[in-house]
């Protein structure tokens, strides 16, 4: 069993009348491969903001690697390794493609100074297929292209723990792949991920375990095909009055 | 753009120019020399927090009139010339960063107009407070000895210098983690804060940058003039002359501020020559129509695409003749 190097307890987050997180605690192993389902609204994206520093829980305690870590600020999250992707990309649009990414070498991966950096990033743009448009600003590349640029630059803040929130939506089926092969890889050197996924597909083929997310509350949580037959997942995606309809009873009979 | 070490050349034969100018010029251009360095001092202060940062601050006046004042009132209490503008320096640049940690709290045009304000309640405090100040009768300084062309000389060499050290800084800012951050904090705040950027503490050192050559450049000032009050030394229009320079040469980078300052002060000068009446209304549409039509400022033309545009030009004119 390998150690646990982020742990959630009890987390609570409300905005206004709203609670986004009930009462959440969970753990992730180092080197595990993790995905974050649930419907739209569910609360996911507010986890990931929790977890790096964007806003901080109402209550409750997030420790990392034992450390608690509940109100660091998303710079000091960066430099002790929880890196994250955003749903909606967020390039410094005018600095070349390199650049980007040298800028998450050189402040959240530590690196000692900007040629240091430089060299690590044009390495990650390498393995991330970039290499080519390395002198192109970032504003000039696809949402394709520009999802791949994210994820270099959170690689290159050399993160224990990566949290990927829809990298692939938007994306046609041949780049789906190419992701999927590409967190593959990242998960090998031993970076613990947590994918965030609509994508059924990604969730099967990559998780060792889900978490699902619904009203802010963990209703399940399990290996993907437990998930997937889960009733209270089942409801939460389809409503009760579809999953009943869905349930093996219904079918067989 | 310009490779770095041709803008570092460039600036360098602007600094001999500068430099030389009491030896094959008339006294008024050593004056407008002494001008020009002075307000690039200012200008690549500014470029600190309004270029690289991208945080529009009108507080330039603010540190300005303060060094004025601190290297007035040092030298007035018996502190040596030289060491009251490094005491003035010194206040200046702790002022500047004890407020940064408040006024950047804002963005955007928030903090343009707190920092506006800043400038209002310094002026405020110095003309009130008289007892220490004088208030508005303003404060007198021991002059220098030696004539007006000897002390002009002194005085255009010390101007130079603290340009020079504002560009070497800039240089240094721009080549290393500092500007790289800045600009990151430019482009997206909360990217920067993602990937590990630490965005209070790099502006409050961008805003104390600005502010630490103001307050040199101000106090050598009163001590060349010999007089200073509250009215000129904190003038809301050197606050919104300075970014309009920076702006008008190119933000964020090495050399813009300089070209800025050069191109606006000369501009103004010929405006102001030759059209005694409308000069200021003349500078304004130029300085709108400069940043209306050049928004990455002079130095982002491409210069090469005009010159091959304009040969281009003259060619088919001789074609045609």
């Amino acid at each position: 069993m390998s150690e646990t190097i982020l742990v959630a307890e009890r987390l609570n987050r409300n905005f206004g009348g709203i609670q986004a997180i009930d009462d959440l605690s969970f753990a992730l192993n180092e080197g595990e491969i993790v995905a974050l389902i649930g419907p739209n609204g569910a609360g996911k994206t507010t986890l990931v903001n929790l977890l790096t520093g964007v806003v901080r829980p109402s209550s409750g305690r997030i420790r990392f690697h034992g450390e608690d870590v509940t109100a660091q600020r998303p710079f000091q999250a960066a430099r002790r390794g929880l890196a994250r992707t955003f749903q909606i990309v967020q390039p410094f649009p005018r600095m070349t493609v390199l650049e980007n990414v040298a800028a998450g070498a050189l402040f959240g991966g530590g690196q000692p100074g900007v040629a240091a950096a430089m060299d690590v990033a044009r390495e990650q743009l390498e393995f991330m297929g970039l290499a080519q448009f390395a002198d192109r600003p970032a504003s000039a590349l696809t949402l394709a292209g520009r999802k791949r640029l994210e994820l270099a630059k959170s690689l290159a803040m050399r993160p224990k723990v990566l949290m990927l929130d829809e990298v692939n939506a938007g994306l046609n089926a041949s780049e789906i792949d190419g992701a999927l092969r590409l967190i593959r890889q990242i998960a090998e050197r031993g970076v613990t991920i947590l994918v965030i996924e609509h994508l059924m597909k990604v969730v099967m083929s990559l998780a060792q375990r889900v978490l699902v997310l619904h009203h802010g509350q963990l209703i399940a949580e399990g290996s993907a095909g437990e998930i997937v037959r889960n009733k209270r997942v089942i409801e939460a995606y389809l409503g009760e009055k579809f999953a009943r309809r869905f349930t093996p009873e219904a079918v067989g009979a | 753009m310009m490779a770095r070490w041709q803008q570092y050349a460039l600036f360098a034969a602007w600094l001999i120019v500068l430099a030389s100018t009491p030896l094959w010029a008339s006294n008024y251009v050593v004056r407008l020399a002494i001008t020009i360095a002075m307000f690039t001092a200012l200008t690549l202060s500014w470029n600190f927090i309004g270029g690289f940062a991208g945080y529009p601050s009108f507080s330039t006046a603010a540190f300005f009139g303060l060094g004025c004042y601190v290297g007035a009132l040092s030298q007035r209490s018996g502190v040596p010339m030289v060491l009251a503008w490094a005491i003035a320096t010194l206040f200046v640049g702790a002022f500047a960063a004890a407020l940064g940690a408040i006024i950047l709290r804002l963005r955007g045009h928030y903090f343009a107009i707190g920092s506006i304000g800043v400038v209002e309640v310094v002026r405020l405090v110095i003309s009130s407070w008289g007892s220490l100040t004088g208030g508005g009768d303003g404060l007198n300084l021991p002059l220098l000895s030696g004539g007006p062309d000897a002390v002009a000389r002194i005085f255009l060499l010390v101007m130079i210098l603290i340009m020079l050290a504002a560009f070497l800084v800039t240089v240094a800012v721009d080549r290393g983690p500092l500007g790289f951050g800045l600009r990151c904090i430019q482009q997206n705040e909360d990217a920067a804060n993602m990937v590990g950027v630490d965005p209070t503490r790099y502006k409050i050192i961008a805003y104390t940058l600005s502010a630490l050559f103001c307050g040199t450049v101000g106090a050598s000032y009163a001590s060349w003039t010999g007089y200073i009050d509250p009215t000129e030394s904190f003038s809301i229009l050197m606050s919104i002359k300075v970014p309009v320079m920076c702006l008008l040469g190119g933000p964020g980078t090495v050399l813009g501020a300089v070209i800025g300052t050069a191109a606006f002060t000369l501009l103004e000068e010929i405006f102001w020559a030759n059209f005694l009446d409308y000069n200021r209304a003349i500078l304004g549409a130029v300085i709108v129509i400069l940043i209306f039509f050049l928004p990455g400022g002079l130095l982002a033309i491409s210069y090469r695409d005009v010159v091959a545009r304009l040969a281009s030009l003259i060619g088919r004119h001789k074609a045609a003749a």
